[in-house]
């Protein structure tokens, strides 16, 4: 067809074609190159298909809806791959081959257009989108509206500005920052359920090897799902801009056995320990207020505007992922918050040096 | 011409010129002031642009305060949008369309000199932000709330003070000038077209300004809307987007979107426009498939209002009406697609020159091409709930806006400047300009989508290490020095140009529309006698009237 346009001036389309005769097929050549292109995107991309070359890699998926995200991603990759190679090989050969020539001053033959071609780049499209549609559909519909089988873990995620609080209502508990879940077998599938709900302004959750993201709004509740096949610490970040310290919002989900999870429920159920030895840090941790904002079950301390501490030493880290949980950093963190966060919103505490180290070492006996 | 008028012109004093473009109506005058003034905030928000990419080029850097580097992107995108790349396009649309559809001003020039002033105090109050509170060094009190602004981020609660109010206030002004200019837009280009220009021998520049007029009308008032109701919410104690009080913060989504994505579409159809100009004439052909083309332009016009939601994916619809949106954002490919593919069989058979307008209107083929492929990536819902919000989208849109929207707003001076300002801007600084910043673009832009790929949430302030997002952020940075570079040679041209460029003539590149009939720079009145035409093309028609173009259309 291309040909036709190039001879033709001004007549019918049809006309000519029977007169033209037949060019070797340029779009077998296109097609080889294709062919090679799909063969080389797939091989790309089921190598990358690990977590070395990030964390956060989601082309590395490890959970059903990030599973089902990258697989519909291959299919549209391979499409778009087609297209982009079949459109850029057509206009690099446009530019290169319809270059002006130096001696030619004469102007070239005028054609104002062709139905039959445009109709060609119109259905073809069309055609092209009715598929993608129809996959794109069946993937939303199996992420989106799927049931919940029989030992499902429910979690309710309330984001803060820049905190997460998960609350696990089977199990009586509330925890900061670190979720852990179980995992999960494909055969017999222990997914967790999440309920996003807000605090404040909008956040998103996104965990991108586990399911895409979904966002956290202030009375609009959301749910998404996971159910990880492997163990192990699976990181993320808030996705959805949430004011100054957006970028330390940081997302850690435990993944753990069965038997690793029920402890950890147990021993999170457990109320604060009371050593005798930490008593002054206790009385001071009441004293100056820190109970107003923190939650510490076992002590008269029921603050929900900051992270429950009941089991503060469990975690690896603080403030939300931003610093591992070391006895400095905990030290700097309760000093200056901003030391590592600017923007948080716990506020510097005017204290000396023995108030802090007290505070501090009743602290790191809440394991 | 105007002899008598010029020894006037000749003794006027500096302060005497200067009122003659404060109260200038003239369309060429007000469409000038346009494009000076995106210009300078092109500048600014490159600045802007170059100060994020400094703090981004390594994991947990300090040269910004998160707080700093929150007003920083906020400006640089409301910037970009308000008070570059309309302004801008509005300028060349102003100067161009009167002119090409062969009337002497627009509808009305007073409602134009409005628009401006409007869309200019606007700039200038978003930008006294900078000034106030603890002044310039600590970047003022910015907004920081994002260049959509979410609620309730945007409540007093969350925003104390006034830095909301600069982005509200100044965007209701610029959004009043925006619908000034949409009005002028439509109603010159319906009424104002010269004997024998029917719609369907208009050029397809004054197509796409129609549609981009009346995507203006539809578009601008919902944000409109939503910024009185915002500005209610924070000083009369309204409760629009209040949760606790019955608001909801969804509705703000949908007013910002449904204005938002639609703008995409002001803001390339008048680039179409230019490519579809500029490729024409390089090529030495007539456009291919001009009623596709029109008919490919209003329905992208029609389909880019049923869209808006692709920005929602994750924000928890349900699923069917997830799917709804899939659906319209995936059919925009098909007009989208017949552009190019005709596009595309413009440039085949021709004989194409590969002057700087001709090699910058390229470029934008294959970039929008990409861009227009990540796209139907990000109109994939499933997709996009891992895409979405990550630098693969800033890459995107970037792609659209700095690979799409400024190629051709670039290829668009080196256009018709010689029309506008009798000179010719200098070939080989052009092809410099192109090639520098066609290498910044693709390192800054095309190892932007990694990052996303491999989990990097986008408007962090900074990032973990760790994460394997060092090295493309790196690149990313550096691209940015070759952009620059490429920026200065530019300004550097025009400004050597306009002094000493070469003459121009009437019509320098053997065009065939009516701007290219009359002098460069045309005369206030545009054409000594109004001119009449038979076809789309009237200077082919007069160049060879052995084979005018009216026999055949």
């Amino acid at each position: 067809m291309w040909c036709i346009v190039l001879t033709s001036r001004r007549v019918s389309l049809v006309e000519n074609t029977t007169r033209k005769t037949f060019q070797p097929p340029w779009w077998r050549r296109v097609a080889q190159v294709v062919f090679v292109f799909f063969c080389g995107v797939t091989k790309a991309l089921a190598s990358v298909k690990s977590n070395s070359i990030s964390p956060t890699n989601i082309f590395a998926p490890d959970s059903t809806p990030a599973n089902s995200i990258y697989r519909l991603s291959l299919f549209e990759l391979e499409i778009l791959g087609a297209i982009f190679v079949v459109v850029f090989s057509l206009l690099a050969y446009a530019v290169v081959k319809f270059r002006e020539r130096k001696e030619d001053s004469s102007e070239p033959a005028q054609i104002y257009g062709s139905n039959q071609m445009e109709l060609a780049w119109t259905v073809l499209p069309v055609l092209i989108v009715v598929v993608l549609f129809l996959t794109t559909a069946q993937v939303i519909h199996r992420v989106q509206d799927a049931s919940r089988p029989e030992g499902t873990i429910e979690v309710t995620v309330v984001a803060h500005q820049f905190w997460w609080e998960y609350r696990y209502p089977q199990f009586g508990l509330v925890v900061s920052n670190e979720l852990h879940v179980p995992v999960s077998d494909p055969n017999h599938p222990t997914p967790t359920f999440l309920s996003l709900l807000s605090g404040d302004v909008d956040h998103s959750f996104w965990v991108p090897r586990l399911a895409g993201k979904t966002d956290l709004i202030p009375n609009h509740p959301n749910t998404m799902w996971i159910d990880p096949h492997e163990t192990g610490v699976f990181l993320g970040q808030c996705a959805q801009y949430c004011g100054t310290q957006h970028a330390k919002m940081l997302l850690r989900v435990y993944v753990q056995s069965h038997d690793d999870f029920d402890r950890w429920v147990h021993d999170q159920q457990e109320q604060a320990g009371a050593d005798p030895s930490v008593a002054a840090g206790r009385a001071l941790f009441v004293a100056k207020a820190c109970f107003a904002c923190h939650t510490i079950r076992g002590v008269m301390a029921i603050g929900r505007i900051g992270p429950d501490l009941t089991h503060l030493m469990s975690r690896d880290t603080l403030a939300s992922g931003a610093v591992l949980n070391t006895p400095e950093n905990l030290r700097h963190w309760i000093r200056n918050s901003g030391t590592f966060k600017p923007g948080s919103f716990m506020p510097p505490q005017d204290l000396t040096d023995s108030e802090l180290n007290q505070i501090a070492g009743y602290l790191e006996t809440l394991h | 011409m105007a002899s008598e008028a010029l020894p006037l012109t000749l003794h006027k004093g500096p302060l005497a010129v200067v009122y003659e473009w404060l109260g200038t109506a003239d369309h060429k005058k007000i469409g000038f002031m346009y494009i000076i003034y995106a210009l300078l905030f092109l500048v600014i928000m490159g600045i802007e642009a170059i100060l994020m990419r400094i703090q981004l080029a390594h994991a947990n850097s300090h040269f910004l305060s998160p707080q700093v580097f929150n007003r920083l992107f906020t400006m640089h995108g409301t910037t970009g949008v308000f008070f570059v790349a309309m302004p801008i396009l509005f300028g060349f649309g102003n100067y161009l369309v009167p002119l090409m559809i062969g009337a002497r001003d627009m509808a009305f020039p007073r409602l134009n000199a409005f628009g401006f002033w409007m869309t200019a105090f606007g700039g200038l109050l978003l930008y006294g932000s900078f000034f106030a509170g603890d002044g310039v060094l600590h970047a003022g009190i910015a907004p920081d709330v994002g260049w959509f602004a979410y609620a309730p981020l945007t409540a007093t609660a969350f925003s104390p003070g006034h830095s909301t109010d600069y982005w509200t206030l100044s965007l209701l002004l610029a959004g009043v000038g925006s619908i000034a200019g949409g009005v002028n837009f439509v109603a010159t280009i319906l009424c104002m077209r010269c004997p024998g220009m029917t719609l369907s021998k208009m050029p397809l520049l004054a197509w796409m300004n129609l549609v981009m007029g009346g995507l203006i009308l539809v578009t601008i008032s919902p944000l409109t809307a939503a910024q009185l109701m915002l500005v209610a919410d924070r000083y009369l104690g309204a409760h629009f987007f209040d949760t606790q009080a019955g608001g909801s913060v969804v509705m703000w989504m949908h007013f910002f979107w449904i204005f938002g994505h639609p703008e995409v579409y002001v803001l390339i159809i008048p680039c179409f426009a230019f490519v579809s100009e500029i490729i024409h004439v390089f090529s030495r052909k007539a456009m291919f498939g001009y009623p596709a083309m029109v008919a490919a332009t209003v329905s992208i016009g029609f389909v880019s209002l049923g869209v808006w939601a692709h920005h929602m994916f994750t924000f928890g619809m349900p699923s069917y009406g997830n799917a709804f949106f899939v659906l319209t954002t995936m059919v925009v490919a098909v007009p989208t697609g017949i552009k190019i593919f005709n596009w595309l069989a413009t440039m085949w058979g021709g004989k194409i020159r590969f002057a700087t307008p001709m090699i910058f209107a390229v470029g934008f083929l294959f970039q929008f091409l990409i861009g227009g492929l990540t796209g139907m990536m990000l109109a994939t819902a499933p997709f996009d709930w891992q895409l979405g919000n990550s630098y693969f989208v800033v890459a995107h849109f970037h792609y659209i806006i700095v690979g799409g929207i400024l190629f051709t707003i670039f290829a668009a001076f080196y256009y018709w400047f010689p029309k506008m300002t009798g000179r010719m801007l200098d070939e080989t600084l052009g092809k410099w300009h192109f090639w520098l910043f066609v290498i910044g673009f693709h390192l800054t832009f095309d190892f932007m989508h990694i990052p996303g790929l491999l989990g990097m949430p986008r408007r962090v302030y900074t990032y973990e290490a760790g994460r394997g997002w060092e090295t493309w952020n790196m690149i990313s940075s550096i691209g940015a020095i070759f952009q620059t570079v490429a920026i200065l040679i530019f300004v550097y041209n025009m400004i050597r140009s306009y002094f000493l460029g070469a003459p121009a003539g009437n019509d320098p590149w053997d065009a065939w529309t009516l701007e290219w009939a009359t002098t460069s720079p045309p005369p206030d009145y545009n054409f000594a006698v109004v001119p009449s035409v038979r076809s789309r093309r009237p200077l082919w028609d007069i160049k060879h009237p052995d084979d005018p173009d009216w026999k055949y259309e």
